[in-house]
């Protein structure tokens, strides 16, 4: 495990990537200053450096990892920082992770030195390299989405979220590869390029936030942030083989998250371990004055929550109520999948907890009303990118055809395909049957989420049908590609947490494809699925979720 | 200059359509319509009647025939610090683009916060306006692409406004016929406004100006009660007063701050079913909203009455001041769908029971009320319409009263001298320098014999000019009045002796000299004698001594 922060044996023998097709950072962006803000969570946060002596055994967490190397000196920031770009420059040939890489990481790094030099207070995400998608807003970085219309764009500030991590000492690394603007399952869906999964590179990382899961999974950075709008940092997680974390809808600031449906859309973590996504999420929860739809719940410390293995008792979730939803092991799912599924919930029971099958009726029902709210309010949320402030703007002397062109020449097929579809169930006269319908089925599943919820203490369920599968295979198919997704939207409709993390593998590729196991819990009850989920991972034998690409 | 992105793109020629501030300066001592006076025809009616302007005769008793149905929607620009769903705040003039930031200007990513001054005032008009109020309503999206609306929607309020179902009373003024009328208010809903586009003036290009992206509006629709441009252009006016006295919007329409688009439909009287509706955009002063309704009036009742009333059609007409005649600007073709649905960036807007009443209970005195009690206190109509059509003069009077002036003469004072001072200067009744403690202790002065009226308005325009005490001026410039008998006898004397040709004509029966003689003695007064004793003691030695 430790070998993540050491150097790798052979790594001078490689050139400094360069990245081929460099993305054209314009300065043309206006300038604004972005209000500071006051985080009451920063104090906070310091209360989680203080658990440190309590907290897990190191190996549980990088991010820990890290930060007792560095206050015992053991490794420096820029030491730790160079053995993480080595490896991403070494992997990303054959990944294509990221959309940009910050040429700053070396620089902060050194900056953080010197601070743990003078025994300066830092921070507990310090040192830590962190991927942000590129749908995230970045100050000092291009913010694309994934969309040739944000090509050059520069955003004047950075996204709350990512705000947050830097104020607590985190290295934005750089901005990960994504579908356009969220939307899609495979990352095949970027305007710039298509990311591999580090399992097997013939394969798709899962989408949107397909760049955030590899790099992970790859090792290319410690944490990242992705979106999950119907399962875009679930799947992609279960398909890299890394936790991914989908909080509850408000417990993370939106504000800097290029809207794709409103109403759904929630930044999520990628982390090699739960106790790292948990770590992360508690830096970027909480309530914002920039974003309206954010609870003013209290974050809890999520580290508190988690018991190191080695404390653990014989049965450690005794009377925990497991409910696993009988609708995803339907026809359509693959048998290794369910196998690996089935395993898991006898291993839930091993550790004391009762499993029961739950039906959820309505479940069916999530795929077809997602696709039409998101559509919807896509439509809406994509109005603004017309070519008049920013992005690419067609060139014409007719305001129509500046729309049209802009428009046309910047988004992709599959952007154009939704928006469509969105302005379509809109529309006067459809509304009712198609906008209106599919909001009284959400409120349906809502229900039926809460019922369960009521009964059980966490529902599981595959993170997705199907392992990864090869990129271009459903490229033509969005139906099929949509089909993928019916593990997870449901959740974004109800707007609870789910976690996903790696329970098994199924045969594929030269060493296995992962498999994800999605733990849905009740609204803002990340907490428990964090200590439940971290126990799960803790006492999973004889796996270890590293890909084949970093062994090389 | 601009910090922006601001681009050029030429725009399609018939969407262009100018806010230009064209019109009559409405200033402050603007009682409601007086400049309209000119303009439009005259006098009384209790049944609403066309009044066509320059329209032929013949048509006026065609008119008659014909009934006008006028509803008005009115765009109320909310005077918050800062902007509806930013921080940003809004100068009207400042440079372009100078007061934007990433949520005004739509950037990706960036997402509304609610100002909750905006609820709070429009709650106040709601209220104000006798509406019922939505405990729980929302915002809406509304979509269409155009370069001044930054997200490529408007926020706004769709199905369930917050205020539905209330009215507003008007008093129309005597010389358009008096009377009292009430009329519907149909809905108040909150919205955002959009940017302005600046047209290059050889027509190359357009810029887009995003200072007023996002400034809270209100949007009050009324019922389509009024009959007459006279009725729609006081109702507009009662809005403005309104909005001023609750303290939400300067109201201004030159600004922009009021903004009235009118529906103007005509039919024979006794059909029951309703003309085709033609809107009016482009009318920056009540004059021009009263102008164009009559013309528009005309123009559809002279096609009812030439069998053409097909030619009307559902269209947008701008109202042209040069020309003061309307013109097509776009004719509809079909409804124009909006793809309206709820705003996911903000939560539901809930009012509380106590949040309504604290507001409601904090209301100040409205317009209408405040017309009823300077009716009651004896005023004419006249004066209680120029006296309450203020705010802000309306408090200088009754803060004048408070010190114990005398009512009609307080009124006088403000609606004659005053009034006359601050239209020449153009200033408004809070930046003369004369106070309400001061025009009572002028008028307390003046009645008590201490100075004349003629001294009372020379000190008069000399605090509205200087500021300062009544008192102090007549001590400065020595203005007490002469009272003294034997001191006003010697000037009497006085000016007898050294005018003995004049004397000699006046008891020669040529007795107009009176008048002469009394102006001879003011004048060695300098203006302070008692003109009753001065008459008093000058008839006595004119006429006595034999
Ligand atoms: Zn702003």
């Amino acid at each position: 495990m430790l070998s993540t922060v050491q150097t790798p044996r052979s790594l001078s023998r490689f050139p400094f990537y360069i990245p081929s097709k460099p993305f054209l950072f314009h300065t043309t962006t206006s300038r604004f200053s972005s209000e500071p803000i006051a985080y009451s969570s920063l104090t906070e946060q310091s209360n989680s450096t203080t658990t440190t002596t309590t907290s897990p055994a190191p190996q549980q967490s990088q991010i820990l990892t890290i930060r007792q190397s560095l206050l015992s000196r053991k490794i420096t920031a820029t030491e730790l920082a160079e053995s993480y770009l080595t490896r991403l420059r070494l992997t990303e040939p054959h990944l294509n992770s990221f959309l940009h890489i910050s040429d700053t990481v070396l620089r902060e790094a050194q900056e953080l030195d010197q601070k743990i030099k003078g025994n300066e207070e830092i921070g507990p995400l310090a040192g830590v390299l962190v991927g942000v998608k590129d749908n995230i807003c970045t100050k000092d970085m291009p913010s694309t989405g994934g969309s040739r219309i944000l090509e050059s764009y520069r955003p004047p500030f950075d996204a709350t979220a990512v705000k947050r991590v830097k104020q607590l000492g985190g290295i934005v690394v750089g901005k990960t590869n994504l579908d356009e603007f969220g939307m899609g399952s495979t990352t095949e869906g970027s305007a710039f390029k298509v990311t591999a999964n580090p399992w097997d590179i013939s394969r798709v990382p899962g989408g949107s936030s397909g760049g955030s899961a590899a790099a992970v999974s790859a090792r290319q950075c410690v944490v990242s942030l992705g979106s999950d709008t119907g399962g875009s940092v679930r799947q992609p997680a279960s398909f890299c083989g890394v936790v991914g974390l989908k909080p509850t809808y408000g417990r993370v600031s939106r504000y800097g998250l290029m809207a794709y449906a409103s109403s759904l859309d929630v930044i999520g973590c990628f982390g090699s371990t739960v106790a790292d996504t948990g770590i992360l999420l508690h830096a970027i929860a909480g309530h914002d004055r920039f974003d309206a739809t954010t609870s003013k719940q209290d974050v809890p410390n999520y580290l508190s929550h988690f018991v190191p293995a080695s404390s653990l008792e014989t049965k450690p979730l005794k009377g925990l109520r497991i409910g696993l939803i009988r609708e995803t092991l339907d026809e359509g799912v693959d048998p290794g999948v369910i196998s690996a599924i089935r395993a898991a919930a006898s291993h839930f029971e091993e550790l004391g907890c009762s499993v029961n099958e739950v039906s959820l009726p309505s479940f069916s029902f999530g795929l077809p009303a997602y696709y039409i709210l998101a559509s919807s309010e896509s439509s809406s949320n994509l109005s603004r990118y017309d070519g008049v402030r920013y992005g690419n703007q067609a060139s014409t002397d007719r305001l129509n055809y500046l729309y049209g062109d802009s428009r046309a020449k910047g988004f992709g097929s599959e952007v154009k395909m939704r928006i469509l579809m969105g302005t379509y169930a809109l529309s006067a006269g459809y509304y009712d049957a198609y906008y209106k319908r599919a909001q009284q089925v959400r409120t349906i599943i809502r229900n039926s989420f809460k019922e369960a919820l009521n009964e059980n203490d966490i529902l599981i369920s595959p993170a997705a049908p199907s392992p990864a599968y090869k990129i271009g295979e459903k490229k033509h198919d969005p139906l099929a590609m949509y089909a993928g997704d019916i593990m997870t939207v449901n959740v974004n409709l109800a707007g609870l947490p789910a976690l996903v993390l790696p329970c098994g593998f199924v045969e594929g590729g030269p060493a296995g494809l992962p498999v994800g196991l999605q733990m849905i819990g009740a609204a803002f009850g990340e907490g428990e699925l964090l200590r439940v989920g971290h126990i799960f991972e803790q006492t999973l034998e004889n796996t270890k979720f590293v890909p084949p690409i970093c062994d090389s | 200059m601009a910090s922006t992105v601001f681009r050029s793109f030429q725009i399609h020629p018939f969407l262009l359509h100018t806010r230009t501030v064209l019109g009559l300066r409405n200033g402050v001592m603007y009682s409601s319509m007086k400049s309209a006076q000119s303009q439009t025809a005259t006098k009384e009616k209790k049944q609403p009647q066309l009044r066509p302007s320059n329209q032929s005769k013949k048509l006026e008793n065609i008119s008659n025939d014909y009934e006008a149905i006028i509803g008005i929607e009115t765009h109320v620009q909310l005077a918050s610090q800062t902007k509806a769903f930013c921080s940003c705040p809004y100068h009207y003039g400042s440079l372009p683009n100078t007061s934007i930031c990433p949520i005004c200007m739509g950037l990706p990513g960036a997402l509304p916060a609610l100002n909750s001054k905006v609820i709070e005032f429009a709650v106040k008009v709601g209220l104000a306006l006798n509406c019922k109020l939505s405990m729980n309503s929302k915002f809406d999206r509304k979509q269409y692409f155009y370069p001044d609306l930054p997200k490529g929607y408007q926020i706004s309020q769709f199905d369930v406004p917050i205020a539905t179902g209330g009215y507003v009373d008007v008093d129309i003024p005597v010389e358009f016929g008096g009377g009292h009328r009430r009329f519907g208010i149909t809905r108040v809903h909150m919205e955002e406004d959009a940017g302005k586009l600046l047209h290059a003036e050889d027509g190359s290009h357009s810029q887009v100006d995003l200072n007023r992206a996002g400034v809270p509006l209100l949007e009050i629709v009324s019922e389509p009660d009024m009959r007459s441009g006279i009725e729609a252009a006081e109702y507009a006016v009662e809005l403005q007063r309104l909005v001023r006295y609750l303290g939400v919007s300067n109201g201004n329409m030159q600004e922009g701050s009021l903004r009235c688009d009118v529906n103007v439909s005509v039919r024979p009287i006794g059909q029951s079913q309703l003309g085709t509706k033609v809107e009016i955009k482009n009318l920056n002063s009540f004059s021009s909203v009263s102008r164009a309704i009559d013309f528009e009036i005309s123009r559809q009742v002279l096609l009812h009455s030439q069998g053409q009333e097909n030619q009307i059609v559902q269209e947008t007409r701008l109202w042209n001041e040069g020309s003061q005649k309307t013109v097509t600007m776009r004719k509809k073709e079909g409804l124009s769908d909006y793809r309206y649905f709820p705003e996911p960036d903000l939560p539901a807007v809930i009012l509380s029971k106590e949040y309504v009443d604290d507001i409601r209970n904090s209301l100040p005195e409205l317009p209408e009320m405040n017309r009823r009690r300077y009716e009651k206190m004896g005023l004419s109509m006249q004066d209680v319409l120029f006296l309450a059509n203020d705010n802000n003069i309306a408090e200088f009077f009754d803060a004048t009263l408070a010190k114990g002036a005398d009512t009609k003469l307080a009124a006088n004072w403000i609606m004659g001298d005053i009034a006359a001072f601050m239209k020449n200067e153009q200033l408004t009744i809070n930046e003369i320098k004369l106070t309400p403690e001061e025009l009572s202790e002028l008028i307390a002065s003046i009645k008590s014999g201490i100075i004349s009226g003629k001294i009372g308005k020379q000190i008069l325009f000399e605090l509205l000019a200087k500021g300062g005490t009544v008192k102090g001026v007549i001590e400065e410039k020595d203005l007490v009045q002469i009272t003294d008998t034997v001191e006003i006898e010697k000037m009497v004397d006085q000016v007898i002796v050294e005018n003995p040709k004049q004397l000699e004509q006046y008891r020669g029966g040529k007795t107009k000299l009176q008048g002469f003689f009394a102006g001879q003695v003011m004048k060695l007064s300098k203006g302070k004698a008692n003109p009753e004793l001065l008459n008093k003691i000058l008839l006595e030695k004119l006429n006595s001594e034999r």
